[in-house]
């Protein structure tokens, strides 16, 4: 076994309502998705996010979309009108999640490494150029 | 009965891009055009402009958006349906009128107008009718801000735009309409879906939630490769092809940027997602479990099988109170050793703040560039960390402490740690707080009020 953080295997988007935050955690391949379901436990991403999250963490699994739907409570501040936080909206607590590192088989981490991340080589200048797909 | 209903969005938000709906209309086939500009902030910012202008309230960028397409859409037949109305649909659909003319399109087009989801006057009474309006997270009666409330506006569904679409309305504007009833809506009218169509409703408020965002469904703001994504410049906004049983393709028009696939539409579904077999409209409660997504060609996503139950005896109310007051301000500094500088003019100006008998709810400080976004979770900053901005927040219902604060952060410039700048943007605003306060209301109590209005132009 391996300890990856999740960036490699799964894609994420948040957002807000009122005070919690929710983090939808996708998994680039499918087959991946079982490793996403054992490891994100709510307990595991409670303790992850530590004093980040003051109330409970939900979890809601989408096996339709090899996704996972977790809230966190108590996240922005009492919300984003209220809040102080930079990210008042909770708009990059997927990213956070992103660097949680979970326990996958070697062959799997060996797959999926560098995935998520920019490419080497990659430059700033091809981002939104080019022609269309 | 029509068996493709292009339903192509062009605004996720008051702010979005201004240009994105006159694309829509220009660069290929499209039936219906939906525009959504509400979240849950924009009515209570809508309201403090009506406040100091009784003809403001709504939306602004929306009319000269029109007049700009009034004639193409009037010439093709291509429905406008918008909830740039905000707290005032009616100076929104008579700028609208105005701007018709202008644009030349008198005599040849409707404006429906939705009203009725405004019940900030009524609220003393429906508390005295026993519509207690409690905090749905909090669970306490909304007696105890009640002097506090700002604007109180309730979400509503698509009957009142079905109706304004069958009396042959082109362009429809409401307050505070759901965002998915925007798209759906359409579908109903366009299909004849009756209103315990309860699947293919669903169908349709799946589609309203891939269509609400703009460009977050078609490579916007998406994480998956984002560095893959091509021509974003010319970002393609996304087009719903709603078929009558339900199913639907997601797509944009041919040759524009961005990307539409299983990823982009993904990520869009699960935004702001709670829990998922719940997802509850005026209309019907989706199950998001049961969408199916499949690769249909080039940028185009197949959405098939989503399930749906009968709508709750409830609609939600959005209300929104003052609640005290807040500033933000930051200051840069500079390597070496800026997070330690940082730092230590946070905990200097807390003493002074302290020395002066400020007192607030919160004081927070956070670190741009190191732990402003993920938090304690970063651990401690480098040393060699070449710039960090100070970024100090304070929030509580003396006015005068908060305006107070906004006049502490300059100082330390001369007479705080060294190598410090960023300060050119002059002292914070101080900001009135306005807290949302979600409730539920029986649909009873609001649906009788609704009217749809349609005038000429």
């Amino acid at each position: 076994m391996a300890k990856i953080p999740l960036v490699h295997l799964a894609h994420a988007r948040s957002g807000d309502k009122g005070d919690t935050a929710n983090v939808g955690v996708i998994a680039y391949d499918p087959a991946h998705y079982p490793l996403l379901v054992e490891a994100l436990t709510t307990d595991a991403v409670k303790a992850w996010f530590g004093p980040l999250v003051l109330g409970d963490v939900e979890r809601f699994e989408l096996p339709n979309l090899h996704a996972i739907n977790f809230l966190l409570h108590g996240a922005l501040g009492g919300g984003g009108t209220r809040s102080l936080m930079n990210d008042a909206q909770g708009k990059v607590f997927s990213t956070s999640m992103l660097r949680m590192e979970i326990e996958v088989p070697d062959a799997v981490a060996e797959a999926v490494k560098g995935q998520g991340r920019v490419p080497e080589g990659w430059s700033p200048a091809s981002y939104g150029a080019g022609s269309p797909s | 009965m029509a068996d493709i209903l292009r339903i192509a969005s062009g605004q996720g938000f008051w702010g979005d891009d201004l240009d994105a709906p006159v694309r829509q209309v220009e660069e290929g086939p499209i039936d219906v055009l939906m525009l959504d500009y509400l979240a849950e902030v924009t009515m209570s910012i809508m309201q403090k402009q009506r406040d100091r202008d009784p003809s403001a309230g709504y939306a602004r960028d929306f009319v000269p958006l029109m007049k700009r397409i009034f004639p193409a859409v009037a010439e093709r037949g291509i429905r406008v349906i918008t909830n740039a109305g905000g707290v005032n649909p009616e100076g929104c659909a008579n700028a609208l009128v105005e701007a018709g003319r202008e644009a030349g399109v008198a005599g040849r087009a409707l404006v429906g107008r939705v009203e009725g989801d405004d019940i900030l006057e009524r609220l003393p009474q429906l508390i005295a009718e026993g519509h207690s309006l409690d905090n749905m997270e909090t669970g306490e009666p909304l007696e105890s801000i009640l002097d506090r409330v700002r604007s109180a506006n309730v979400y509503i569904g698509a009957a009142p735009i079905v109706e304004a679409l069958k009396r042959g309305a082109h362009v429809i504007v409401t307050g505070r309409s759901t965002d998915t009833a925007l798209t759906y809506g359409a579908m109903m009218h366009a299909f004849g879906w009756s209103e315990d169509d309860h699947d293919r409703l669903a169908a349709g408020v799946v589609a309203g939630h891939i269509n609400e965002c703009g460009a977050q469904s078609t490579g916007g703001n998406c994480l998956a490769d984002w560095w893959t994504m091509p021509d974003m410049a010319r970002v393609g906004f996304p087009i719903v092809e709603a078929h009558a049983d339900g199913s639907f393709v997601v797509t944009k028009h041919a040759g524009t940027g961005g990307r539409v696939t299983r990823r982009t539409v993904t990520e869009q579904i699960v935004y702001e997602m709670g829990d998922p077999t719940d997802y509850i409209t005026p209309d019907v409660v989706a199950d998001f479990t049961t969408i199916r997504l499949e690769d249909d060609g080039p940028d185009r996503v197949r959405v098939t099988g989503v399930k749906g139950g009968p709508r709750t005896p409830f609609l939600k109310a959005s209300i929104a109170y003052s609640d005290g007051w807040k500033a933000t301000g930051t200051l840069t500094y500079s390597w070496p050793d800026a997070a330690a500088k940082a730092r230590a003019a946070d905990r200097v100006l807390r003493e002074r703040m302290d020395r002066l008998g400020l007192e607030f709810d919160e004081i927070r400080t956070e670190l741009v560039g190191w732990d402003s976004t993920h938090g304690a979770l970063v651990g401690e900053p480098p040393a060699d960390l070449p710039e960090v901005q100070l970024r100090v927040g304070v929030r509580g219902s003396d006015r005068a402490a908060v305006e107070r604060f906004t006049r502490e952060l300059a100082p330390l410039i001369l007479t705080g740690p060294p190598s410090v700048t960023g300060f050119a943007g002059g002292r914070p605003r101080v900001q009135e707080i306005m807290a949302y306060w979600p409730a539920l209301i029986r649909r009873e109590a609001v649906e009788p009020g609704l009217s749809v209005d349609v005038l000429e132009v």
